[in-house]
């Protein structure tokens, strides 16, 4: 079977067995496939595109074809799910900031991963050539990226406090999928991309 | 006529008929005494018989799904495009059958047939059949087959109804539910151009209060009007548009009440062909089977109350264009099976084509139909 992504891989090691999952933007299905493969966990993912959709039915997964600014509200009652993840989309949404409510009505608990716009080198291209970062990460140029809300891992965090999300879990890794060190010095400047795992605060319900 | 038979075709293919002296108890009260269904069948059952597939077909759908009857046919069945050797519903992996529904006019015992009673046609004493007599119907020629379960039941549009019945009546017999183009029941303005429909007919003087057929005659005109009104709602404006734009037929205007436009030709060509090989009663029939359907009607108008004793898994297909059974329908249902922790699939196939979509060679349709099939389990193969 095809390799998952290194962030996919470590959304695997944070789920509980036997859950129930919702993967926003599922793309080929292939990390519910190995969620359900290995974990036993059940659930559904949801894509707009096309031929995404024509390959997650090819993986064997359940998917609903739909966008994710109306999708949550469209299929699914509050708290139907274990874990509602969203990888690598949350930068692409119109409106991510209302998209982690959605996460949360519908879910226990969500997982996102994301591009971190404060890496080192998208900073040093900022800083050196005063323009908008093209890297591994963000291969795209500023007018033809599906990227239009990038954020960085204190921005994300900022908003998480603002909305009274708790952050349970938070890792990055940089190109070559390291993890450990860097998160202890400083995630902010040495992440290319940050996981994290939250829930809603209580008394913000 | 086809020379050959192509490769990915069945092939040639020969309707058999089962009789059924049981009497049938039917929605509406009445009882139909003994009746008829002619089917065609595709493909080998093998020796669980866990590879059997049922088709319920549409309005003006038949038994006669894929392949040719014969050497002279211009055109095969109408589910050609999915039904066959290597296509989505593969008949190299799966035993195929297709009824006639009940009150059809295609063999199975309907309006024209013989009323035993009488010994005149039944016309407008056929009894009004249902949906879910429909599926009671077909068990009954499932068990005639001795096959207790289904791998899948198919269906679009009225077919896709009748696939969404089955999965709430004999949750224990389908495994597999596939539901394309349409919905768990019919708005206000579906119904209404159905009762256009029927009045274009029922007001037509050969009908004869439905014993035309006595009176040696046929309500031509209101066939017809009925026709073309349904061809209209089952395209879309720009495939209409695509197809025929204002182009004239004869490339100049007349200033009278002939044919002007080639989309006016078009309709009549569709009304000709359709009044030679439909019978009036069996389109009022359908119709009505269409208006009545509502699974959720009987408990409360909940939906997924209605659903709650479903297992099947599903695949739900909609297309964008498709006016008369919208993706809005299809999303409804699909929330009411993902409100029952379903396995559900949902594809929305864009497509300019309209309702009548899913009879055509649409590549990423047939895709996504065909990668859902392909996860089936069915037991060795003969």
């Amino acid at each position: 079977m095809t390799m998952l992504r290194p962030d996919q891989e470590m959304i695997c090691k944070w789920i509980q067995p036997k859950s129930r999952i919702l993967d926003l933007g599922c793309g080929d299905g292939l990390l519910l496939r190995h969620l359900i493969d290995d974990l036993g966990v059940e659930g559904y993912g949801m894509e707009l595109d096309d031929s995404r959709v024509l390959n997650s039915l090819e993986n064997g997964i359940n998917v609903i074809q739909s966008d994710l600014d109306h999708g949550l509200s469209d299929y699914f009652n509050d708290d139907s799910f274990d874990y509602v993840i969203m990888s690598l989309t949350l930068q692409a949404m119109n409106f991510p900031d209302q998209l982690l409510d959605e996460m949360l009505r519908v879910g226990k608990q969500g997982i996102i991963t994301f591009p971190n716009f404060g890496h080192w080198k998208n900073r040093l291209q900022l800083l050196f050539h005063g323009k908008m970062p093209v890297t591994k990460a963000l291969p795209n140029r500023w007018y033809n990226t599906p990227n239009i809300h990038l954020c960085t891992v204190a921005d994300f965090e900022k908003l998480c406090e603002k909305k009274g999300i708790r952050i349970l879990q938070r890792s990055v890794i940089d190109n070559r999928h390291r993890e450990q060190a860097l998160s202890r010095l400083s995630p902010n400047l040495l992440g290319e991309t940050a996981i994290y795992r939250f829930e809603r605060l209580p008394y913000h319900s | 006529m086809p020379e050959h038979i192509p490769e990915e075709s069945v092939g040639l293919v020969t309707p058999q008929t089962i009789h059924f002296s049981q009497p049938l108890k039917l929605t509406s009260g009445h009882t139909l005494p003994s009746y008829d269904l002619v089917f065609e069948t595709y493909g080998t059952l093998n020796a669980d018989k866990s590879n059997a597939i049922l088709i319920c077909h549409a309005l003006s759908g038949s038994h006669h799904a894929a392949g040719y009857h014969s050497m002279d046919d211009r055109k095969p069945g109408w589910w050609d495009v999915a039904i066959g050797p290597g296509k989505p519903i593969d008949t190299n992996r799966f035993f195929v059958i297709c009824p006639n529904n009940l009150g059809g006019c295609d063999g199975s015992t309907g309006p024209t047939t013989t009323n035993p009673e009488t010994g005149l046609p039944y016309g407008p004493d056929f009894p009004i059949i249902t949906v879910e007599d429909w599926v009671h119907s077909q068990a009954r020629l499932a068990d005639e087959l001795e096959i207790h379960r289904w791998a899948a039941v198919i269906g679009a549009s009225l077919g896709g109804m009748q696939v969404l019945q089955w999965s709430i009546t004999f949750p224990d017999r389908i495994q597999h539910a596939v539901v394309i183009a349409a919905s768990s029941k019919l708005t206000a303005q579906n119904i209404a151009f159905n009762e256009v429909a029927r009045q274009a007919i029922r007001t037509d003087p050969d009908f004869h209060g439905g014993r035309y057929l006595e009176h040696e005659t046929i309500p031509e005109r209101g066939l017809r009007l009925a026709r073309m009104l349904g061809h209209i709602t089952y395209l879309s404006d720009e495939s209409m548009g695509a197809k025929f734009g204002r182009e004239l037929r004869e490339g100049q205007l007349n200033y009278d009440y002939g044919i002007e436009f080639q989309v006016e030709s078009y309709l009549r060509y569709q009304a000709d062909s359709f009044v030679g090989k439909f019978d009036a009663n069996t389109y009022l029939l359908m119709t009505k089977a269409l208006d009545y359907f509502d699974p959720a009607h009987t408990h409360g108008n909940d939906l997924p109350e209605a659903l709650n004793k479903v297992t099947a898994k599903f695949c739900v297909i909609s297309f964008t264009s498709d006016w008369r059974f919208s993706p809005k329908r299809s999303q409804e249902l699909v929330r009411a099976l993902l409100d029952n922790d379903l396995d559900v699939s949902y594809a929305e196939i864009t497509a300019h084509q309209g309702h009548d979509a899913f009879l055509m060679p649409i590549s990423h349709y047939l895709d996504i139909f065909h990668a859902y099939m392909k996860r089936i389990e069915i037991g060795d193969l003969p």
